[in-house]
């Protein structure tokens, strides 16, 4: 597809951007911006909580549209992402370890150890996917929802133990609310990391056609396999230490933009990202408004319109989803 | 060439490919024949690195295929296995000129796109060239990933039943090509092949096996006997002269 509507896509999302500055609690217009009583409150509103939501939205989004894509090439399967291969679940057992060992650990260690969790989880997902006779397409997830449901338990068991429960909730259900200046700034390592991504993406690209395939072609597999999983789970374990989990955006968006332009990720990635992170800007939108001035979490809209576009991409895609 | 010595694959208790030594010459094309369960693929499979033998060497030109780099060996061999499942939406042209992988890492070159369209146009694919795979029958499909493979412009070309999901004018079409492939372009092509009168009709050299174990080779008039096909198929089969050519009525 042409730049032209890759510059207009980008313009959409910049107005998204911009909506998303002005709607809140706080009154925030350019008039209150401009004017000498108010001027420094709306300042500081923007600089403290506009513009980090903003932002974070933007990063978390397009990272996690990103990690959806490079699971399912890694895969060759539609349907996994983060939250259907274990890797979620995963991190935040990670993360609950380290909160009840290590409470006074930084934000940075925190992340790394979740994303050395996810990074084990994930691998143990795709080793018995290895083990496990594939008759159909649906197995993949499956085993992998299955996988995300014993780490769960087990982390739901801890936090049950150690009162922890309200946290790992905070963790499974994305929320931008919290977000302030200050504790968002992790999700620029998971933005960097979809940055690596594009520079590697004829390599995943190749990997998405199959082990045999790849080799044919002089690709490193197993390294490919390695670093994308590496992405994947960092980028896991950012969004949820941040924001907390953004359900179905890594299935939706991948598989809306392979039907309509196809799989070469050198091409498809800034679609994937733009649309990542103007679905969620839009479903943050939408979350703020509906019930203003409350807030509905972006995981619960995430999670209605995620399921109903999913739904629907199974029912119109069916054959090419095989 | 490619230099076979004693290669073997064995799985927990048995036995797939049994010591087998050959010699395939450069240029022409060189076809493998045999009974299902025989061998032939995993022998296609590990000359072409992508599956690890048990025991013995291949040599393509003097490098060992498990010791030279992948990407070293992706300019000199490519093979096609029969059993590709690329989920991936890609256009025939997308894939075409990932067989300039090894060469470009990515970054395709105004020769790597001449010798994507040249490889498109080699096998009729101009009008299906922005077409998605997914929506291509098998037959054209088909001859799409054999365009990515001459893309990849290797001096061996493996393939693995490459006349599946074929209909018989593309079939004749396909060995047409790779015939041209042998004399024009001074390709040496490696086939597995399952109708024994493609394989006598078109290849220079025929190697047939069974149970694992190479038990002939020769040039097809040496394998197109009453003897050499029973000893292969456990099947006595007619071979009759047509037109200079040996063929196998075998339908009865």
């Amino acid at each position: 597809m042409p730049v032209k509507h890759l510059l207009l896509a980008a313009i959409t999302i910049t107005v998204l951007a911009l909506i998303s500055l002005l709607i809140g609690g706080g009154d925030l217009s350019l008039a209150a911006l401009l004017s000498p009583q108010e001027g420094q409150y709306a300042a500081q509103i923007l600089l403290i909580s506009r513009i980090p939501r903003t932002l974070a939205l933007i990063l978390a989004g397009t990272a996690m549209a990103v990690a959806g894509t490079i699971m399912q090439m890694l895969t060759r399967n539609r349907f996994v992402e983060p939250s259907t291969a274990g890797t979620v679940e995963s991190a935040s057992l990670g993360l609950l370890i380290v909160t009840l060992f290590a409470p006074e650990a930084s934000v940075i260690v925190k992340m790394l150890v979740a994303a050395g969790f996810a990074l084990a989880g994930t691998a143990l997902f795709l080793r018995i996917l290895r083990l496990v006779p594939l008759r159909s397409v649906l197995t993949v997830p499956l085993v992998g929802i299955m996988l995300g449901g014993i780490i769960g338990a087990v982390a739901n068991f801890i936090a049950y133990r150690f009162d922890l429960l309200q946290s790992l909730n905070a963790w499974t259900t994305g929320d931008f609310s919290g977000v302030l200046r200050g504790r968002y700034e992790l999700l620029w390592i998971a933005f960097a990391l979809t940055l690596l991504a594009y520079l590697a993406a004829d390599r995943l690209t190749l990997a998405g056609m199959g082990r045999d395939f790849a080799t044919n072609l002089g690709l490193r597999y197993r390294s490919v396999v390695s670093f994308g999983l590496v992405i994947v789970a960092m980028v896991t374990a950012t969004i949820v230490v941040t924001v907390g989990m953004l359900p179905f955006l890594g299935l939706v968006v991948p598989n809306v933009v392979s039907l309509l332009m196809g799989d070469n990720m050198r091409r498809s990635l800034p679609w994937i990202a733009m649309l990542g992170a103007g679905l969620v800007l839009v479903c943050d939108i939408v979350g703020r408004v509906v019930y203003y001035p409350y807030e509905i979490p972006i995981g619960t809209i995430m999670g209605i319109v995620g399921s109903a576009l999913f739904l629907l991409l199974l029912l119109k895609g069916r054959e090419r989803l095989a | 060439m490619i230099e076979i010595s004693n290669i073997r694959k064995a799985y927990a208790d048995t036995i797939v490919v049994r010591d087998v030594s050959l010699q395939i010459p450069r240029r022409g094309i060189t076809s493998i024949i045999g009974s299902n369960g025989a061998g032939k693929s995993t022998l296609l499979s590990m000359i072409s690195r992508l599956t690890p033998m048990t025991a013995g060497t291949v040599t393509v030109d003097g490098l060992d295929v498990t010791k030279t780099p992948s990407d070293v060996l992706a300019k000199r061999l490519s093979i096609l296995r029969q059993d590709y499942r690329i989920g991936s939406r890609l256009t025939v042209r997308d894939l075409v000129e990932f067989g300039r992988y090894p060469y470009s890492k990515g970054r395709l070159t105004a020769e790597d796109r001449s010798q994507a369209d040249k490889a498109i146009g080699f096998l009729g694919l101009e009008a299906l060239a922005d077409r998605f795979l997914d929506e291509l029958s098998g037959g054209q499909r088909q001859r799409a990933y054999v365009a990515m493979v001459l893309c990849q412009d290797t001096d061996y070309v493996l393939f693995d039943e490459p006349l599946n999901n074929l209909d018989m004018r593309h079939a004749v079409g396909m060995m047409k090509l790779l015939r041209q492939a042998a004399d024009n372009l001074e390709k040496t092509i490696v086939l597995v092949l399952h109708d024994i009168n493609f394989a006598s009709c078109y290849s220079d050299y025929i190697v047939a096996m069974r149970d694992g174990v190479l038990i002939r080779h020769g040039s097809p008039d040496e394998i197109m006997t009453r003897e050499a096909i029973r000893e292969v198929y456990d099947m006595d089969v007619d071979i009759r002269d047509i037109d200079g050519r040996r063929i196998a009525v075998y339908y009865t």
